[in-house]
């Protein structure tokens, strides 16, 4: 078959996806900071631009929620589990032997059945449970005498205890994630793809074709 | 490509100038605008005493200045002796003991123990002229001392050992036409500057004692919870601060559950020495069978042959507690549960629980004080007497006779043994409040080696706690995320420099 430049991330997913990995880095970074792990802004000036950074990236993920529900790109990510064995024997053995990916990307189905599986956990799970009990973390209040009794919690304890969970789960993922986008079919397929747009896939009768003259590099 | 790299370059310059732009507010809070214009107005005095001609006679004893005093103000002197400063006790609910008339009168100290039976001495420090050596109540009106706080000529003083009579010496006429006013606490307070203390400074606010606690008919509001127990009349910086003082909304929450002392009063004791510990097992010792003393280089005694060894300290950092206004204490007679720690002679009630608690800056003086190990009290020994042979410590230094007496005018019972025990009083600080600059940061709490409040665990703080099974777990897994990364990378590597050899 043969391969053609194709338009695979959309303006927005592209720009959703960068503000993203900014604010994340910068979130885990300051978030840290307060966790006590090292200091660099100080205690105050990282608890306020955290703050901050949680309320952008909240405005910036009820944006991408319409996003993929306005475009139906939600499906994407609706796990299968076929060909995962093959995908892990991929990354486990296939990969040392320039095996072929068992999977076919396409602008259908832009991720392989790992992918779909890690970020619907991280789209189900992380996600919300870091920016929850991150806001329960901020908009917290001490018993207190005045003030409205429904808000107030006893302890702060399991809140930070899950979002210091959480954070380091994303971390993890940042971690595994960064390498991974070494494994396309260059060491620098994935990250121009995410970058620019545009990925040389092979062929398919269906899809939409975009010449590879329109592209902006 | 070069475009969209640069275009994600200025999107992430954007969200940092944002997060810097809604960060930033740095204008001064206007409610500490409004007291400062309200305090930098003077007031001036509306009657000049030194034209009355009744104040111009002799005056032939202090009684007789009271008694000139009260044709005029002729009911302050019924406020006076209905005050607990007078009466040396009030009706106070105690949690657990129930009413109890609480004061000097009955409750045990660290310093010199209690007033039984020294009332003389301790009287020239009060109100009132002519008590007696058995503490008789002054009943008399004109025995109400005037003069020791409204003296505006700074001469007044007080006689040693004359049950509150002021020296001989004095112009009864130039003090009576001038009328018109510990560790954190001290002489050094008067006249100071805003790094002692920002109100008092007379380069800061200038204010005076009476400007926060302010006096109606003779009841001067604060307390002291050497003596107080109950949550009432106590003075508050939200008095005038508000509860909401701040510009950041994350410091106001912190005034929930934490006392502005606590972050505005960093140290105590800053100008002078704080006694720290008195030890009075060592009283008694004499040169050549003379009392004697001995100082450290900062003139502080560090020996009293009458009173013991102490510890001084400088520039203390506060312990911190919960306490929530309320207190209970020993008082005279009390049987000591527990022998084998130090007893606390007034515990602070608090917890991070109870929605009343805050968390406060606290002096904690430690006594070594004596006690009846076979009753199981605190000895309130004699220790003033103006002659020798009357059994007083002060006088014959024998601690088997001076609480021998002291416990008879106690009316305790004593069982002819004499043991020490380490007592302790807790001390909130309030005063040498700080300026804004020279306030604690986060980091003097939210850190997790050396916070100030290490002690107080409670409760979760954000940067000092953490939970260990996550941390050393959420640890693992980075350090084996990164280390299947690069062995996973190492392999490919590798394989790819091969398989490239072998094509060339």
């Amino acid at each position: 078959m043969q391969k053609k430049q194709v338009y695979v991330y959309k303006a927005f997913e592209r720009f959703w996806h960068w503000m993203q990995a900014i604010l994340i880095f910068f979130l885990a970074f300051s978030g840290f900071e307060i966790h006590g792990s090292y200091t660099f802004f100080g205690f105050q000036d990282a608890v306020k631009y955290h703050n901050i950074a949680a309320y952008m990236l909240i405005v910036l993920i009820v944006f991408a929620i319409f996003w993929h529900f306005s475009t139906g790109e939600w499906r994407q990510y609706v796990p299968s589990f076929n060909n995962i064995a093959a995908q892990l024997n991929y990354y486990i053995f296939g990969i040392f032997k320039n095996s072929p990916h068992p999977t076919k990307k396409t602008v259908l189905t832009k991720l392989n059945p790992l992918q779909k599986l890690t970020y619907f956990g991280l789209k189900i799970l992380v996600i919300p449970v870091i920016v929850t009990s991150g806001l329960l973390y901020m908009l917290y209040r001490y018993p207190q005498r005045h003030g409205i009794e429904a808000l107030n919690i006893e302890s702060l304890e399991l809140i930070a205890i899950i979002h210091t969970i959480a954070a380091f789960l994303l971390l993890s993922f940042i971690i595994a994630h960064l390498y991974l986008i070494t494994t396309g079919e260059k060491v620098t397929t994935n990250l121009k793809a995410m970058l620019t747009g545009y990925e040389e896939l092979e062929e398919h009768h269906n899809e939409e074709k975009k010449s590879s003259s329109e592209k902006s590099e | 490509m070069r475009k969209i790299v640069l275009i994600l370059a200025f999107f992430s310059l954007l969200i940092l100038i944002a997060v810097g732009f809604f960060s930033q507010k740095d204008y001064e809070p206007t409610t500490l605008m409004k007291l400062k214009e309200k305090y930098s107005q003077k007031v001036n005095s509306s009657v000049d005493h030194s034209k009355f001609t009744s104040l111009q006679q002799n005056f032939s004893s202090p009684q007789h200045v009271t008694a000139t005093c009260i044709i005029c103000h002729n009911k302050r002197h019924v406020e006076v002796m209905q005050s607990n400063h007078w009466n040396w006790e009030r009706e106070e609910y105690v949690e657990g003991r129930g009413i109890v008339y609480l004061g000097k009168k009955n409750a045990i100290n660290n310093f010199c123990i209690g007033t039984q039976g020294n009332e003389q001495s301790c009287a020239k420090c009060h109100i009132g002229y002519g008590m007696t050596s058995e503490g008789m109540v002054y009943t008399d009106s004109t025995n109400v001392d005037c003069l020791v706080c409204h003296d505006n000529t700074e001469t007044y003083v007080k006689d040693l050992e004359k049950g509150g009579a002021p020296v001989s010496t004095l112009d009864f006429n130039a003090i009576a036409q001038s009328v018109g006013k510990h560790g954190d606490l001290d002489m050094a307070m008067f006249e100071t500057t805003k790094d002692i203390d920002v109100h008092m400074g007379i380069d800061g606010a200038k204010l005076q004692c009476v400007d926060c606690h302010t006096t109606e008919k003779h009841n001067i509001s604060g307390k002291v919870y050497s003596l107080s127990s109950m949550n009432l009349d106590r003075n508050t910086c939200e008095q005038c601060h508000t509860e909401n003082p701040h510009d950041d909304n994350i410091l106001n929450e912190h005034s929930i559950k934490v006392a502005c002392q606590s972050c505005h009063i960093p140290t105590y004791a800053k100008a002078n020495s704080t006694k720290m510990y008195w030890d009075w097992s060592t009283a008694g010792k004499l040169k050549d069978g003379e009392p004697y003393e001995e100082d450290d280089s900062l003139g502080n005694h560090t020996y009293l042959s009458i009173k013991g060894s102490f510890v001084w300290e400088r520039n203390v950092v506060p312990d911190y507690i919960w306490f929530n206004g309320t207190a209970s204490h020993y008082l005279e007679g009390d049987v000591i549960k527990d022998t084998t720690n130090p007893l606390v002679l007034n515990q602070l009630h608090g917890s991070y629980s109870d929605n009343e608690s805050k968390i406060y800056p606290v002096k904690i003086h430690v006594a070594n004080q004596p006690y009846d190990p076979i009753n199981k009290i605190l000895i309130q020994p004699k220790l003033f007497a103006e002659k020798k042979g009357e059994g007083a410590f002060w006088k014959d230094f024998n601690w088997l006779t001076a609480s021998e007496v002291g416990m008879k005018e106690a009316n305790l019972p004593f069982s002819g043994k004499i043991s020490f025990i380490k007592t302790e009083m807790y001390w909130p600080v309030n005063h040498m409040v700080a300026t804004k600059e020279n306030t604690l940061d986060c980091k003097s709490c939210h850190q997790r080696e050396n916070s100030r409040l290490t002690g107080l665990n409670d409760f979760y703080m954000p940067g000092r706690d953490y939970s260990k099974i996550v941390e050393v777990g959420g640890v693992w897994m980075l350090i084996l995320t990164l280390l299947g990364v690069f062995a996973h990378g190492a392999v490919r590597i590798t394989l790819a420099v091969r398989s490239g050899k072998g094509k060339q």
